[in-house]
Parts: C-alpha cells; sequence; structure tokens
C-alpha cells in the first residue's frame, strides 16, 4: 500500500541528521464520516464553528505554537470553501508557518490522502498527521523527540500516534465523546503498539483511549494489525495536557464546554481573539464580544459565549450556550445547552434546548427545539411548531441511498464558494417552498425544509451522537452492561488472538457469518490479484503490495494471507493446461519458484507455515484433488524450496497425531518424509554432540 | 508596508499564544520590536515626529490587543511614543537654540522652551535613572508636570548636551530617527541591566540575620537576594511555594544552590510563618499608576499576612513594570484564567465534571494574577531606587507622556 513511499521518505531521512528539515504537518480537511449530516452537506466540518471559531483554527493554530512550519491542508469535500476560508484568514499569509492547500476530489480514506500528499514529493522527513478537527494545546516536543531516539535505535519504529488516556468510568466516557471505543495493548517498557482495534462494545481494554489522535511519522494511517509489514508503531502518551477530536455531535458539545472551561488553554476565545472582534471574559465564564446589546431583563448564565452584535431581547434567558455573531434573540426565549451558529434569528417565546442551530435559520415565535435537534442551514421552523427529539432538519433532502452521499458532497463541492452555496441555498428554498405550498410543510405553518428519518443505528445510535445529555437510563443501562463485561474480563485474562476477539453479545453468530463471508472473499480477491500479476507481469514487490493492502483491509493475519497466496498459486497451476501428473508437478515446481517470494513474507512463522500445509491438505482433500497423488513431492519441494522449514512439517504431524483417521490421510502419505525428515534431524543432533 | 504587516502578525501571534510569556522578556522584545519598526519607517521630510508615532501607534495597538493582560507590551508601546516626543522635541529645542531663535520655534506644546532651552528631556531622564538615585524632594516639588506631561529637566546633564546641539539644522529628519533608535535602544539596555540595578540595592534593605519571605519565583527577588549573599549578608529566606505553577520550588532550589538557608513552605502556611519573618520580598507582574501591583496570584494573602504582623512587604519592580493606567475591576479585567490542567489533571475528577450528564457541577478555575492594593504596599524598588507607592504616579510621569494614554484609547475605540 504506501511500502515506495515509506523507503522513499525513510531515505531522504538520513540525510536529515546533516541538514534541518522544516517540520511538516499534513492536516486533513475531511473526515471520510458522515457523522455531521446534514450539515456537512452544505459545509465541511473543519469550517463548523467552535464557540464562533472554525474548528480548522484551533487546529492550525495548535500545530503553529507546537513549532510546525509547514502544513498540507488536504482538501477533499468543498474543497473550495475551505481553501477560500484560508485565503480570507491571514493563515496564508504568516512568515515562518507555510500553509498549503491540496486539493482532490476522489479520496475516500486518509490513506488515499496520505498517497496523494506523497505523489506530490512534498514531505521531506517526518511530519505530523493530523485531522483538521484536532483541538488540543499539548507540546509537541517530548513526542517528537521520543520518537525521533526510538527511530535511530530502530529504524522499524516508524510511527508514534499520540493518545490520551480517557476516563476510567465508560459510562462517562460514553456521555463525554459518543465515541466507540478503542481497545489498544501497549508495551509498557517500550511503549510500542501491539495490538489497535477498534470495534464497538469492545471494553477489554488494558487502555481506554479517547481517541488516537495524531500520528507523527512517515506511515498510513493506522491499521488493525500487530504489526504494520514488519514495522513498528509507538504510542505517546500525554497526561496533563489537553486533546481531543470532535466527530460527532455529542464530542462537539463535549469540546465546546471544555474550551469554555478554559482545559485547552491558550486555545480559548479571549486569548485567540480570532478576527477583528475582541472577546472578553468575565465573572463565571461569560465570554461577551463587542457590540452586544441586550436588554436589562435578559438574562445571561454562567459558561456562555455570545458573538460579536448580536441582540438579546427582555426576559431571555441563556445558559451554557453558544450564541454566534449576528443573532437575533426575540423576548422571552428560553435556551439552554444550544450551539446557535451566526445570523439566526429567533422569534419571541421560542423554546431551545440542547439543540445545534446553524447559520440563516429562522424560528417563528412560539416554536420549540426538543433536546437533539438539528437545525442545518437557513431552515425555517414554523410558528410554534415543536420539533421533535433528535431530528435532523435540512433544506436538502436526505440521501436515499449511502453510495449516492459521496456524489452529493462532491456535487455541491464543485459549485461551492461560499456565496455561491448561499444562492443555491435559495434556489433550494424556493423550490421547496413551491412544494410546500402542494404537500403538508414538514416544519409547521411557514417552515421550510426536510426531517430527516432516523438513521440506520435507529435511536440508539442517536443519544448516543447527538448534543443532548443522554437519558439517565440510558446511563444506567450503559453502566450496567460496562460491568457485567468487566466482571468477563477479570474471568478470561488472557488476550485471545485477533481473530477471536469479539463482543461477548449474542449477535455473535452473525460475526462469524461475516468472517466466514470475509475469508472468502479475502481468497477471491488474492487469487485474483494474483492472477493479473501473473498474466501482466506484474512485479512481485507490488503484488506485495496489493496483497498486504487487502490484508490490511479485511483485517487478516499473516498467516491468512500466506494460506491465500499460496491457494491461488496452486490453483493457478492445476487450472495451467497440463497431461499428466508429472506434468502437473512441474507446473507446480515452476509457479512455486518463481513466486515463492511473493509467500515468503507471510512465512516468517513456524505457524504461518502450519497454515499453509493445512490448507494445502485442504485442497487436496476438497477442491483440488488431482494434487491428493503428488502431496508428499509437493510437501518435499516446498522444503527444498525453503518455502516450509522442517520444523514446520513436524508441528504438523504433531498436531494431526490425534485428529480421526479421516484426517490423517495425508499425513501418512506424507509419514516417509516426516520419517526422514525426523531421521536427518536426529543425525544433526547426533553430529552437534 | 506588508514587510512590517507580516512582522506585526508574527509577533502579534506570539503574543496571542503566549509564546513570549514573563513581563521582562516580554518588555524586551516588544521594544526589540519596535525598534526594528522604527527602522523600516520612512519618514517624510516634514512632521517626522508624528509619522512615528502613527507608526509605532498603529503597531502597538495590535500588541496591546495580542495580549492585554501583558501589561508590559502596553507599558513599552507608550515608553517608545514618549521617546520619539522628547527626542523630537530636544531635536526642536536644540535647533532653535542653535539658531538662537527662541520664539521661532513652531512646536505649540513646547511651553518649557523658554525655561530650558537645550536640554532633551529623555536625556535628563535617562541620566537620572543611571545615577540611580531618585530625584530629591526638592526637584519633585519643582517638577510638577504640566499640561504636556513632559517633565522638565532640572539639571544639567552635561554629556549629552554637546551631542544635542551639535545637531545640524539640516539634518533633523535623518537625526530624530536616528536619536529614537539610540534612545529605544538604550531603553532595551535599561530592561536589560534592570535586575543589577535593582540588586545593587539590596544591601541597604536586607540586613544581618533577617528573615525574609517570598513567594513563587522571580528572577529579580532572585538576583537580589543572592546580591545580598555576595555583599556577605547572612540572612534565612523562606520561600512559599507558590501554587498551582509551585515556581517557588525553582526558586528553592536555586537560592539553596547558591548557599543561601532557605525554607520551602505551602501556600497556606504563610500566615503560620508570617511572625518570625521581618521582611516580605516579593517580584511583580505590574505596578499600576495608584501604586497598586498586578502580582503572582497568592501574593494578596502574603500582603494581609504581612499587613496584619507589621512586616515590611517589599516589591521588586524594573521599570518597563510600571503601568500608566489605574486598575478598574482588576481581578476580572487584569487577570487571566489559565488552563485548570495545572490544578489537576484533565479527567481526574471527570465523574463531577461530566457537563453533559448533567450531573457535574464542578468548575475549576485558575487565576494567574492577585491584585494587591497599594496601602498594602511599603516600599516599591524599581531600578531607580526606592520609592513609596503614592509615588508611583509621578515615577510613570517621568516615563510617559499623558498624551500617549489617552491617544491610545481613542485610537482604539475610533477603530
Amino acid at each position: 500500500m504506501g511500502a515506495p513511499k515509506k523507503s522513499a521518505v525513510r531515505v531522504s531521512e538520513d540525510t536529515d541528521e546533516l541538514v534541518r528539515v522544516p517540520l511538516q504537518a499534513i492536516l486533513l480537511a475531511d473526515s471520510f464520516t458522515t457523522k455531521f449530516r446534514p450539515i456537512t452537506l452544505q459545509r465541511p466540518k473543519v469550517l463548523l464553528p467552535l464557540l464562533n471559531v472554525p474548528m480548522i483554527n484551533y487546529t492550525l493554530m495548535w500545530l503553529e505554537s507546537a513549532g510546525v512550519e509547514e502544513v498540507f491542508v488536504f482538501c477533499c469535500a468543498h474543497s473550495k470553501q475551505v481553501i477560500s476560508y484560508l485565503e480570507k484568514t491571514q493563515w496564508l499569509s504568516q512568515p515562518n508557518f507555510t500553509v498549503t492547500t491540496i486539493e482532490s476530489h476522489n479520496c475516500v480514506s486518509a490513506g488515499d490522502a496520505l498517497r496523494i500528499i506523497y505523489e506530490r514529493n512534498v514531505i521531506h522527513g517526518d511530519f505530523v498527521l493530523i485531522s483538521g478537527d484536532t483541538i488540543s494545546n499539548m507540546s509537541l516536543t517530548a513526542a517528537l523527540r521520543e520518537h525521533k531516539e526510538r527511530k535511530k535505535k530502530d529504524s522499524n519504529a516508524v510511527m508514534t500516534m499520540v493518545i490520551k488516556r480517557s476516563k476510567p468510568n465508560p459510562a462517562i466516557r460514553q456521555s463525554r465523546l459518543g465515541t466507540d471505543e478503542l481497545f489498544m495493548a501497549i508495551d509498557p517498557d517500550t511503549k510500542q503498539l501491539l495490538y489497535y482495534e477498534d470495534k464497538a462494545d469492545n471494553s477489554k481494554a488494558i487502555l481506554h483511549l479517547e481517541k488516537s489522535l495524531l500520528a507523527d511519522n512517515p506511515s498510513l494511517s493506522l491499521h488493525h494489525d500487530k504489526q504494520l509489514m514488519g514495522y513498528k508503531i509507538f504510542v505517546h502518551e500525554i497526561h496533563s495536557d489537553y486533546a481531543a477530536r470532535i466527530d460527532n455531535f455529542r464530542s462537539y458539545d463535549t469540546v465546546s464546554k471544555d474550551i469554555i472551561h478554559r482545559w485547552t488553554y491558550p486555545l480559548v476565545p479571549d486569548v485567540m481573539n480570532f478576527g477583528n472582534t475582541a472577546t472578553k471574559l468575565e465573572r463565571q465564564g461569560m465570554y461577551r464580544a463587542s457590540e452586544i446589546s441586550q436588554s436589562q431583563s435578559a438574562v445571561i448564565g454562567p459558561f456562555t459565549s455570545i458573538g460579536f452584535g448580536t441582540k438579546i431581547g427582555n426576559n431571555t434567558k441563556i445558559s451554557s450556550s453558544v450564541v454566534g455573531e449576528g443573532c437575533k434573540i426575540g423576548s422571552n426565549v428560553y435556551i439552554e445547552g444550544c450551539y446557535i451558529w451566526d445570523n439566526v434569528t429567533i422569534e419571541d417565546g421560542c423554546k431551545l434546548r440542547n439543540a445545534v442551530v446553524c447559520d440563516g435559520v429562522t424560528m417563528k415565535s412560539g416554536a420549540v427545539l426538543e433536546p437533539g435537534v438539528i437545525l442545518s442551514f437557513k431552515v425555517v421552523v414554523g410558528q410554534g411548531f415543536v420539533v421533535p427529539c433528535y431530528s435532523k432538519v435540512s433544506l436538502l433532502q436526505q440521501p436515499v441511498e449511502e453510495d449516492s452521499d459521496e456524489e452529493l458532497e462532491y456535487a455541491d463541492s464543485t459549485s461551492a464558494i461560499t456565496s455561491k452555496v448561499d444562492t443555491s441555498d435559495e434556489e433550494v428554498a424556493s423550490q421547496v417552498l413551491d412544494t410546500h405550498l402542494h404537500s403538508a410543510s414538514q416544519l409547521g405553518v411557514g417552515g421550510v425544509g426536510y426531517i430527516w428519518s432516523k438513521c440506520e443505528g435507529g435511536h440508539e445510535e442517536e443519544w448516543r451522537h447527538s448534543v443532548a445529555p443522554i437519558p439517565a437510563d440510558k446511563i444506567s443501562e450503559a453502566m450496567k452492561i460496562m460491568e457485567d463485561e468487566l466482571e468477563l474480563t477479570y474471568d478470561g485474562s488472557i488476550l485471545p488472538p485477533s481473530g477471536e476477539l469479539k463482543p461477548d453479545c449474542n449477535d455473535s453468530e452473525d460475526d462469524d457469518n461475516e468472517d466466514s463471508r470475509d475469508d472468502s472473499y479475502f481468497e477471491k480477491e488474492v487469487e485474483a490479484t494474483f492472477l493479473r500479476a501473473e498474466q501482466e507481469n506484474i512485479q512481485e514487490g507490488h503484488l506485495i503490495l496489493e496483497v498486504n493492502s487487502l490484508k490490511l483491509s479485511y483485517n487478516k493475519v499473516a498467516a491468512d494471507c500466506a494460506g491465500a497466496v499460496f491457494y491461488a498459486l496452486m490453483k493457478y497451476a492445476l487450472d495451467t493446461p497440463h497431461s499428466s501428473a508429472d506434468s502437473l508437478m512441474q507446473n507446480v515446481k515452476d509457479i512455486l519458484r518463481k513466486w515463492k517470494n511473493v509467500l515468503r513474507p507471510y512465512l516468517t512463522d513456524i505457524d504461518d507455515q502450519i497454515e499453509v500445509i493445512l490448507k494445502f491438505e485442504e485442497m487436496c482433500s476438497e477442491s483440488a484433488k488431482a494434487f491428493a497423488p503428488l502431496f508428499t513431492s509437493i510437501l518435499h519441494f516446498m522444503y527444498e524450496e525453503d518455502i516450509v522449514e522442517e520444523d514446520a512439517i513436524l508441528n504438523w504431524d504433531d498436531e494431526k497425531k490425534d485428529a480421526d483417521d479421516s484426517d490423517k490421510v495425508f499425513v501418512k502419505q506424507a509419514q516417509g518424509l516426516i520419517q526422514w525428515l525426523r531421521n536427518a534431524s536426529e543425525e544433526d543432533d547426533d553430529e552437534e554432540e | 508596508m506588508p514587510d512590517v504587516q507580516s512582522l506585526v502578525n508574527d509577533f502579534v501571534n506570539q503574543l496571542k499564544t503566549r509564546k513570549i510569556e514573563g513581563s521582562q522578556a516580554t518588555a524586551k522584545q516588544t521594544a526589540e520590536f519596535l525598534r526594528s519598526v522604527i527602522s523600516q519607517q520612512r519618514v517624510p521630510h516634514t512632521n517626522q515626529a508624528a509619522a512615528l508615532i502613527n507608526a509605532v501607534r498603529d503597531v502597538g495597538e495590535q500588541l496591546i490587543a495580542a495580549n492585554p493582560v501583558e501589561l508590559a507590551v502596553g507599558n513599552i508601546v507608550r515608553r517608545v511614543l514618549h521617546i520619539i516626543r522628547e527626542e523630537d522635541h530636544s531635536l526642536t529645542t536644540a535647533a532653535v537654540a542653535g539658531l538662537g531663535l527662541t520664539a521661532a520655534s513652531d512646536d505649540e506644546n513646547d511651553v518649557d522652551r523658554d525655561d530650558h532651552p537645550v536640554l532633551s528631556a529623555a536625556v535628563v531622564a535617562a541620566a537620572a535613572r543611571s545615577t540611580l538615585r531618585p530625584p530629591s524632594l526638592q526637584t519633585l516639588l519643582e517638577d510638577m508636570p504640566d499640561s504636556t506631561a513632559i517633565p522638565p529637566p532640572s539639571s544639567s546633564g552635561g554629556e549629552s548636551e554637546g551631542k544635542s546641539r551639535s545637531v545640524d539644522k539640516g539634518s533633523i529628519g535623518r537625526k530624530l530617527k536616528h536619536d529614537v533608535i539610540e534612545a529605544v535602544n538604550e531603553l532595551i539596555q535599561d530592561i536589560a541591566t534592570c535586575y543589577d540595578q535593582i540588586a545593587e540595592q539590596a544591601v541597604e534593605h536586607i540586613h544581618q540575620n533577617e528573615v525574609i519571605l517570598t513567594l513563587g519565583s522571580s528572577k529579580t527577588v532572585l538576583e537580589f537576594l543572592c546580591a545580598a549573599k555576595e555583599k556577605k549578608r547572612s540572612f534565612k529566606v523562606i520561600v512559599s511555594e507558590g501554587a498551582p505553577r509551585y515556581q517557588g520550588h525553582l526558586l528553592a532550589k536555586e537560592l539553596a544552590a547558591r548557599g543561601l538557608q532557605t525554607t520551602l513552605i505551602t501556600d497556606s502556611a504563610i500566615f503560620a510563618m508570617i511572625s518570625r519573618v521581618n521582611m516580605v520580598i516579593v517580584g511583580a507582574h505590574a505596578v499600576m499608576a495608584n501604586g497598586g501591583v498586578i502580582a503572582p496570584v497568592g501574593l494578596n494573602m502574603v500582603a494581609l499576612a504581612a499587613q496584619r504582623h507589621a512586616v515590611p512587604f517589599v516589591v521588586l519592580a524594573g521599570s518597563h513594570k510600571l503601568c500608566p493606567l489605574y486598575p478598574h475591576n482588576p481581578e476580572v479585567l487584569l487577570n487571566e484564567l489559565r488552563s485548570p490542567s495545572e490544578l489537576l489533571d484533565f479527567g481526574e475528577f471527570s465523574d463531577c465534571m461530566d457537563s453533559a450528564s448533567g450531573a457535574g457541577s464542578l468548575h475549576v478555575v485558575n487565576p494567574t494574577f492577585d491584585y494587591v492594593p497599594p496601602k498594602f504596599v511599603s516600599l516599591f524598588i524599581t531600578d531607580t531606587g526606592g520609592h513609596n507607592p503614592s509615588y508611583m504616579y509621578k515615577l510613570i510621569a517621568d516615563y510617559y507622556s499623558a498624551d500617549d494614554l489617552v491617544v491610545k484609547r481613542r485610537a482604539l475605540t475610533g477603530n
């Protein structure tokens, strides 16, 4: 997948010792997820305001203060918006801090993004990989130093992940970030990452992690593997510093609150003072920008931020909320725990609790937002209308299929300079208005917008990711599950190998099915890849790369690959025309000789080799009976070619001792060879003595 | 000038992200930065002073906005503005005097011209500073500041007189910029040497076998104590640790390494220890015009303890810490709330801090500064000598011109 890249970068690193290379960073301005729908259909996630400042500013500011000198902002969806935003701000004109944007429209993962950046040939050494939604005030120096030292000792130590241990209490963690748990095994002495898994509901953890924040190094993103193609990944844990990623509405809420409570200092509104409006911190955590007109009778509660030029009417109560710039809030409005962005109009008597209200929304008088509501851009809520819990409202209709989503996001990214979006929005709005004339409005009288139906996860997911506090019963429920699982953990304290690591829930059956389906897919893919390689004369190295990437995407271990590649080879040998058993044998020999280097990377372990023998055995007895008579001679050939070692064959024999007779057919057949090997090894021993 | 602007942005950013910390470092860097701004500023043929003042003021405004809590920035900006005015004034007077045309000056502000025709006020102020003595009471009484707040010189500072006189009339324009940069250099020099200047006075204040209490860590205090130690004074130091940053630990270590008998106590033990203390010596973040002190958090408690037990409370402050502003609501406006992680690790009290579930109501507040009212301060020791709090306004009038205080504010609201 990325091996050439790595080696290339490593080569250039050798010269780094002599020349000081500026510290570089790659900022992924795309999260490759859909958690912030429907808002992200119209604006990229990194430009969503966090306390009235687009998120990307926090990340850039941190990179700048951490001593990074060159940043490549990788834009994917809505790239035009990101670029035009960056042009508007001062980021592109900093003297010691260059920001370069890289645009691409066909990336679907962080790995794709890295490959494109690699192709641009702009990264010259170690780099920091960070997502554009990371809020942190940690110092990178310690992590970088550790990383450099480690790499001097061991050139395979390619990547250092920076992590932060999260809350010991699972329920709290859930309520804070709403993300799935992450499971990592880390060697306490060397800090090597031994195991990484981010399956949901997996709580047999040694360490709970809030997030894998960023990886600094020439390497890909994270994969579920013990070792990434022989490279080692290490972790650096931060303690008192703050670091978090925003990847759903709940973490948006939590991180906003953390910023208000100043955990991210100096990345707090009154210090950053981004733009021209100075924000002042007043007593009890009230952040107020200039030119706010507030009625005498309005009550602004603690831990609230009010943006520039906002007007607040009589008897309005606002608490624990963030209100953006230029909002008009009427009289007798009640706002609690909400995130209201810029230029929002809220008429008299509205009630908002724990909602996210995007730019340009209008709420007609008496409208009510129940907890967890998301109102996307320019939605209009009709008079007295009650928007139910957890609903997401947008001017755009919900995309029908998952597949079309990508296109949707890219489609308007082509026409997506901010102003343009506005006009297109208006068009959409007018269209919507038209349709409302005919159909019953989804948002009450005069309302504009579509209420999206619940996403696949159903209600379960909704409460987990929304901005609203988690209902008490859900928390106790979650606590109970966690406790149960914790007990289970103590029972079986030994870590099962990765393939078997499954949640102890009742849906394990599905998982098994999925797994076996995965297996056959994987084998088919490997086989197809191999055939293509054979036909198109692709180099071994590239084939290995392809298989590796398949291995990563199907989350397989080396033994699986060995089996699959071997299967593909044998299948090919069988499919090659042959007249007799002898010519078949010859085919096998040719092919194995030619491609054994492809097999070799996966056969470092005795267990992997046994896997190959078992696979072969299985083939002989099931799919490719033609090999059955040749079993011993092929096995012998493989031994001679160092594909399998004698220990593997002997272990295989030992393993089979207790098996049924039907399973022993081939062991018996190979008995001669085994015997010979045993004698040979005994002789060796004798000689040694 | 895009070049200057990007420099400004860079510096503003450093201030914003709190990369420059400590008032001495901030003051020094601000002065150096303003020097480069001045040197890059092109001066027109007429009204050079105004051009320079405007340039410095524009930049200064941005710098002050970048970190309003770090008063040293504002102080230095105003000092530099003052220097420009003074140099302009002295050049004009010198030129005028050189031509013997006393009445032909076009400088309307120059009220004192006739009384003191030849001297640069800045030069005199510098001379007064360098002699390390406060002006005598006599001079104080004579030198009440007039409306322009340019302190008229009272004595003849001979060494620079010749220099001022030598100014060729035609080269005033170039000369002004040059002189201003010279004076700013002098200012930078002053800031750099303020430790020594203050420390030189140590023996006058610390006596044999005394017990000194201090809180947190201040380089000024460290140098001060060590200077006394070097002069063979033997005394004991009690260091209060200065939570939550615990810089007192570092100070105690350093003092012990330099051979001073040091005791480390917690902040909460101050009242218990104060009765055996002879003098409290502390550093400051800023000294306000009324003699109040913005100081590291915890100092107000020390001041109260000292007051209760009639222990002298001495504040050491370099002249760059003198701020011409009056503290209005200093606890809030001139304070900075730092990250709570200095008090406790993020996540340690997660159960109570979890605001999302509605159960938690623990908020951690970590203010950086305390305000110590002037009535608690017995003595200020600056690089020009010891002063009473009530004398601060006068000292400030020496360093700043009243125009700049007001002008800066007008400029801010104007934008």
